[in-house]
């Protein structure tokens, strides 16, 4: 007996785009027909993948397709992708919200899914009604809720209004009860959409605490949907990666979130210019050079020791500025900030006229492999923002490395090594 | 160790899901065990029917009383008293609420199968569960409002008795169970069927926003069978193609004595409302895998 408990065999689900009138009647029509002489369904064969931004020319679209992949006993699957990817709509299909159009998924043992926290709830019914009424949508038994209530109540922190109708909590209150429910369900699989991003701070540490806890000591298996990279990280064992409604990376997590990251470029131009988001009236930049070059890709060399910024423009008014780079991670994690106004105190100033901006910006000796995404930001600090381009550039950092040794990792070790003192 | 090993083979071939999902089903794949298992969901949604219906007013349940009494009352000034329509010598109070209580509940038990998709996308877009927990919950709640309903009936029955009122009460009154899951079937059926229809084309939703007042008439709640078999006797296969009217004027017949009463014709009803309630059934469990698409 394998341990596979979710087969998702070649899954696919098409949509029609547009409102549904009088031209649906005739596409029903043509399937039942189809049908009645024992044929396929015609509208099968057309239709597009999913890509938003371009116009298809088919009235159909695939937001899921060709979807095969099995989830052993105790696996918790990050999957990630961008909006429309597809991923809400596998969690939907493996929920049985929806069916699939193509395809088939097996699943063994219990599945509960978790798209939305407080399904059910009704604003009338008091807390401990509505835990009951929620519990039960989620498939558990009276016996059950009654048994975990206590547990229930004292997760979500609202004992003290357990009878009091849930249309007078805040809704930070009402998301922690409707999770504190879901959070004591004891399915073998928990499919569980984006509901973490839900909740302060301290809650949604309780939440992926007790997701961890479900997924590691009591071995369950769990389908995890999030953009919210950190979570994906700490929590999931496998990564599959939606493109367009394909699957377009399967595999551990961390090479999961590199390919989903490394595609994740698509918006950014080329050119670092034309990332620049907004400039202020009077100022017209023609030229913006980071790490040597326009482009908006480069590579930060084994031992290289700085990075040249250029900034080239007009200005039809004396300029008091000053020049900023955060460095981030790419899941947007700041990593360090050349900001020379900020701790210096000193602005530039600059009379009317073109101007050349020019920086050589010290990096730290031991910089570890990594990608490292740049703002690059003229601002007067506290009073404007002349130009602002975030996101503007990738510096692909080879990481420091000498003889024998190899080079850190930015994901594991952080953004750079330290140095003996001397 | 041959044996072994291919027994091992022939395990793992015949692994046992416990889920399949699919785009095709078969057409009787009702999972009616699911059903038992979710058993506690009904409950739930009916207990939910009542905190919720009372919640902040102050009559409270009382309310389920002063409808049918008000519109008895107006019944009786308009019906009985402005257009004279006669009720074959039986009180009018009796004859009236008798109808209506027999009408709410089909037409309850209509309403809320009929809107079972509308009104409740929310949650059905979010978790699954079998569906048809939303309107079996809705026939039983409206079975606990029938209940008080025609323990009102029986008052106002009773009082007419002590009043000096001879009614022919009859052992027909042993149907009245019968009759009541009939109501039940028929306005689950028709009311599952037609939601099923207008997920995607609401065309229907017009005609069942009228059609419901305009069925009250085309049954025999406010008069009585005979009165139209007098006057009108064309017109009559209107009324008998009708399923309701053979349990409403069975209904009558058992707690008054008059109108039409025959085993024929209730067995008619009872094969269209079987019919109706398998269809409904049917049409329901096949659309409701894919509405949340179309809705």
């Amino acid at each position: 007996m394998s341990n596979t408990v979710i087969d998702i065999d070649n899954v696919g689900k098409q949509y029609m785009l547009g409102t549904f009138g009088t031209g649906t009647l005739s596409h029903d029509l043509n399937r039942w027909w189809a049908r009645m002489r024992g044929k396929e369904d015609p509208f099968l064969k057309i239709g597009d993948t999913n890509d938003r931004t371009k116009k298809g020319d088919s009235d159909f679209v695939w937001a899921l397709r060709d979807i095969s992949f099995k989830v052993e006993q105790g696996d918790v699957v990050g999957i990630i992708g961008k909006n429309g990817a597809g991923k809400s709509t596998l969690l939907k299909i493996l929920s049985r919200v929806t069916s699939p159009t193509l395809g088939t998924i097996k699943i063994k043992g219990r599945l509960a899914s978790l798209l939305e926290v407080g399904t059910g709830f009704h604003p009338e019914m008091t807390g401990r009604e509505n835990i009951f009424m929620n519990g039960s949508i989620m498939g558990m038994t009276k016996q059950e809720i009654k048994r975990k209530f206590d547990e229930i109540v004292d997760f979500a922190g609202v004992a003290k209004y357990v009878d009091t109708p849930v249309k007078r909590y805040s809704s930070g209150m009402m998301v922690r009860l409707g999770f504190a429910v879901a959070a004591h369900l004891e399915p073998e699989i928990l499919v569980v959409d984006e509901v973490l991003a839900v909740g302060d701070a301290e809650f949604q540490k309780k939440a992926v605490g007790k997701m961890q806890d479900v997924a590691q000591s009591e071995g369950r298996t769990v389908l995890f949907v999030s953009h919210n990279m950190a979570a994906v990280r700490s929590l999931c064992t496998r990564g599959v990666v939606l493109k367009n409604g394909m699957v377009d990376f399967m595999g551990s997590v961390p090479d999961s979130l590199a390919h989903y990251l490394k595609n994740d470029d698509e918006t950014r131009k080329d050119l670092i210019i034309n990332n620049v988001k907004s400039t202020k009236y009077s100022l017209k930049v023609s030229n913006i050079e980071i790490n040597g070059t326009k482009e908006a890709n480069s590579t930060i060399r084994n031992g290289q020791e700085f990075i040249d910024v250029l900034i080239e423009g007009t200005t039809s008014e004396p300029l008091t500025y000053d020049v900023m780079l955060i460095f981030k991670t790419k899941d947007g994690m700041p990593l360090a900030t050349y900001a020379l106004g900020h701790y210096e105190g000193e602005l530039v100033h600059c009379p009317k006229g073109d101007f050349t901006i020019q920086r050589k910006i010290a990096l730290p000796k031991i910089l570890t492999k990594g990608i490292i995404c740049v703002d690059l930001f003229l601002h007067h600090p506290m009073v404007e923002y002349q130009l602002k381009a975030p996101n503007c550039c990738v510096l692909e950092c080879e990481g420091f490395q000498k003889g024998f040794g190899s080079a850190m990792d930015q994901s594991n070790n952080g953004f750079m090594g330290l140095e003996d003192f001397k | 160790m041959h044996k072994n090993f291919q027994s091992l083979i022939l395990t793992s071939m015949e692994e046992k899901w416990d889920i399949i999902i699919t785009n095709r089903s078969k057409l009787f794949d009702i999972d009616f065990r699911e059903l038992w298992r979710y058993r506690d969901l009904v409950l739930m949604y009916v207990k939910r029917d009542f905190i919720t219906f009372y919640k902040q007013t102050i009559l409270g349940p009382i309310w389920y009383f002063i409808q049918p009494i008000f519109t008895t009352i107006m019944f009786m000034f308009v019906f009985g008293g402005i257009a004279g329509i006669s009720t074959d010598g039986v009180p009018q109070a009796v004859f009236y609420m008798g109808g209506l209580v027999c009408w709410n509940y089909f037409s309850d038990c209509f309403s809320r199968s009929n809107n079972v998709f509308s009104s409740n996308k929310g949650i059905f877009g979010k978790v699954y569960f079998p569906r048809l927990v939303v309107p079996i919950a809705g026939v039983i709640s409206n079975l606990i409002k029938l209940g008080i309903q025609f323990s009102l009936f029986l008052a106002v029955y009773i009082y007419f008795i002590c009043q000096g009122v001879h009614f022919n009460f009859n052992a027909t009154v042993l149907l009245v169970p019968l009759l009541i899951v009939m109501m039940a079937a028929l306005g689950l059926g028709t009311g599952m069927l037609i939601s099923s229809l207008t997920i995607k084309y609401r065309d229907l939703n017009f005609l069942v926003s009228f059609g419901l007042s305009l069925l009250m008439y085309a049954t025999p709640v406010i008069y009585p069978l005979s009165i139209l078999k007098a006057s009108h006797p064309q017109y009559l296969w209107v009324l008998l193609i009708n399923p309701l009217t053979a349990i409403l004027e069975t209904f009558k017949y058992a707690f008054t004595g008059v109108g039409m009463f025959s085993w024929l014709y209730l067995l008619y009803s009872f094969v269209i409302t079987t019919v109706l309630f398998i269809w409904g059934l049917l049409v329901f469990n096949r659309v409701q895998r894919n509405f949340m698409d179309v809705i």
